[in-house]
């Protein structure tokens, strides 16, 4: 019975998005137009990526992408996080990270703005919540997310 | 300890009942444990040594008049002498109580080379080196202005033998190599490369964290001048270790750290160093961890150094035979001597990803960088998954990562 119980789990965490996005990464490419971008190092797994958004004058996400390597979870999820934010503002994208952070890590802290997007894709990492030792892994790409957008929220004030 | 019953030589499956620790499941599964490069399980032995003296004889050692005091030292002191008869040493003053391998290297870098490096001389290490035998050395190079050179490895994960002689200038005052690569399991031929480093006049560090559970080690024979290694590692407790120097250099050596019982006498204008190896062993130590560390050295030895390096030879074997077998699996690590370690690569799937199917299956192993950086640079690779053995696994436990395996390569098929 166990066995089984451990298939299922080993499913939720290995579902066919994760493993669908993970072989063929979406939007995985430099950004010659990026706007922001930050590095994400997960020193302990090695896992590495950077992000590159492009954000207009209205502060509108228009484009994401990001190169790396690293696990299947990690780069499924950048890959996620990539077809998420585009056409959201950058406050909405950013409410974006406190909830899929919050939501693997379980505090349910999701903002009213967070209520308003669309996350259902990404219940997809929901099995990483089984894997406390995975969260980092399907966590990363959104800290990336985060760092990109306030990094350059402050150097656009120096500008 | 109940006293092992060998059928054969080197039949030692009779110690898997000693661990305790092996005894259950995991995620439904009965634990397959292959992570002992990253430390080792313990012996009843062991606990048990450790939690009789918790129990009993607790108190601070070198420094009471009373029973429990004298007691504590006895034991703590025994771990010692038990040490020196393990490896071979000289002297019971060649053996200094550390936390660990690293702070071992730590403190050969900071005690031996920084008083004596000049800017421009150099330090020698391989591609092959854990974390913990290059840092400590780049440290004491920016410190001193001296400069880190490494020799090449080829990719059976062996060191070039003609390049690291070529690089045994007389600007090279310090060689660090690793008896056993944690990462590869590659055994460097010490005998030869350390003859050929002391004739050049190189001092030769020898971190033997991998090499100490698995064989014999005999620090005379193998001619070096510092040999570092962790109790850890040798089925002891954690945050236990030894670093083993020649007396004279010892000797001659600055104290590391200063505080209570390094000293013979203090004022506030001088103090008088105590004698080896109490130089070293500033403030209370880790006693606990030390008397286990004992114990492990009685149960090696009970066992037999040379049967559990038949045992794991026979069985590392085995394993390479089995993972050569599956399709798509790529060894990592192909030394003609390597220890009972192995390296390998599933298809194209992360070791991450590999690493949580085989937990789920009860199988533990390490997946990663293993500390070593530069060698999974070497191979172009951002970690390998790792399999390694001690005394206690056996077949069944190979057999066990085979299927785990096979049911990874299903999961990305």
């Amino acid at each position: 019975m166990n066995v089984i119980a451990n298939n299922d789990e080993l499913q939720q965490l290995y579902r066919e998005t994760i493993l669908d996005h993970a072989r063929k990464p979406r939007n995985f490419r430099q950004l010659a137009k990026a706007t922001h971008t930050a590095e994400g190092i997960n020193p302990l797994c090695g896992d590495k990526l950077r992000l590159y958004l492009v954000v207009d004058a209205d502060q509108t996400v228009i484009e994401a992408g990001f190169e790396g390597s690293g696990c299947a979870i990690s780069m499924a999820s950048a890959s996620l996080l990539t077809e998420t934010v585009p056409n959201l503002s950058v406050a909405e994208a950013d409410a974006c990270f406190v909830s899929v952070t919050g939501r693997l890590t379980e505090q349910t802290v999701d903002s009213e703005l967070a209520t308003k997007i669309d996350l259902s894709k990404l219940k997809a990492l929901d099995g990483v919540r089984a894997h406390p030792s995975r969260v980092k892994c399907a966590t990363l790409a959104w800290h990336t997310l985060h760092a990109a957008l306030i990094h350059s929220q402050t150097s656009a004030k120096t500008e | 300890m109940s006293q092992p019953q060998a059928t054969e030589a080197n039949d030692i499956a009779y110690c898997r009942s000693d661990f305790p620790v092996l005894d259950q499941a995991v995620n439904g599964h009965p634990l397959v444990y292959l992570d002992s490069a990253a430390s080792a399980q313990q012996p009843a032995a062991v606990i048990d040594a450790v939690a009789r003296y918790q129990r009993e004889d607790h108190a601070n050692v070198h420094r009471g008049v009373h029973t429990l005091s004298h007691r504590a030292t006895e034991l703590y002191e025994g771990a010692r002498d038990k040490l020196c008869s393990f490896i071979n040493a000289s002297s019971r003053a060649e053996i200094i109580h550390t936390s660990g391998t690293t702070e071992s290297i730590n403190l050969v870098a900071q005690s031996y080379c920084r008083p004596m490096l000049q800017a421009g001389d150099q330090i020698l290490i391989t591609w092959l080196e854990h974390h913990s035998n290059i840092v400590p050395w780049q440290l004491v190079c920016e410190q001193t202005g001296a400069e880190l050179i490494v020799a090449p490895i080829n990719d059976r994960g062996e060191v070039e033998l003609d390049e690291l002689r070529a690089l045994m200038t007389d600007r090279v005052k310090l060689l660090g190599i690793g008896h056993v690569s944690n990462a590869l399991g590659t055994i460097n031929p010490l005998l030869e490369i350390i003859a050929d480093a002391k004739q050049r006049g190189i001092s030769v560090l020898v971190d033997g964290a991998q090499a100490v559970p698995h064989m014999n080690v005999d620090v005379q024979a193998l001619g070096c001048d510092f040999y570092a290694f962790s109790s850890h590692k040798m089925i002891g407790p954690t945050g236990a270790g030894v670093l083993w120097g020649r007396e004279a250099l010892l000797e001659a050596m600055p104290p590391y750290k200063g505080g209570g019982d390094m000293i013979l006498e203090v004022n506030f204008e001088h103090t008088v160093f105590n004698e080896l190896p109490y130089k070293f062993e500033a403030g209370t130590p880790n006693i606990s961890g030390m008397i286990g560390f004992g114990a492990a050295v009685d149960y090696l030895q009970s066992v037999g150094m040379d049967n559990i390096y038949q045992h794991e030879k026979a069985l590392h074997s085995y394993m390479v035979s089995k993972l050569k077998a599956i399709d798509g699996l790529h060894l990592i690590g192909t030394a003609r001597e390597q220890a009972s370690v192995q390296s390998f690569r599933l298809n194209d799937i992360h070791p991450h990803d590999l690493g949580t199917i085989l937990d789920h299956q009860g199988v533990a192993v390490r997946t990663g960088h293993h500390c070593a950086m530069p060698v999974m640079q070497r191979f172009g690779l951002p970690g390998t998954t790792r399999a390694s053995l001690g005394l206690y696994n056996n077949s069944d436990d190979v057999d066990q990562l085979v299927v785990a395996l096979e049911k990874a390569r299903q999961v990305f098929a």
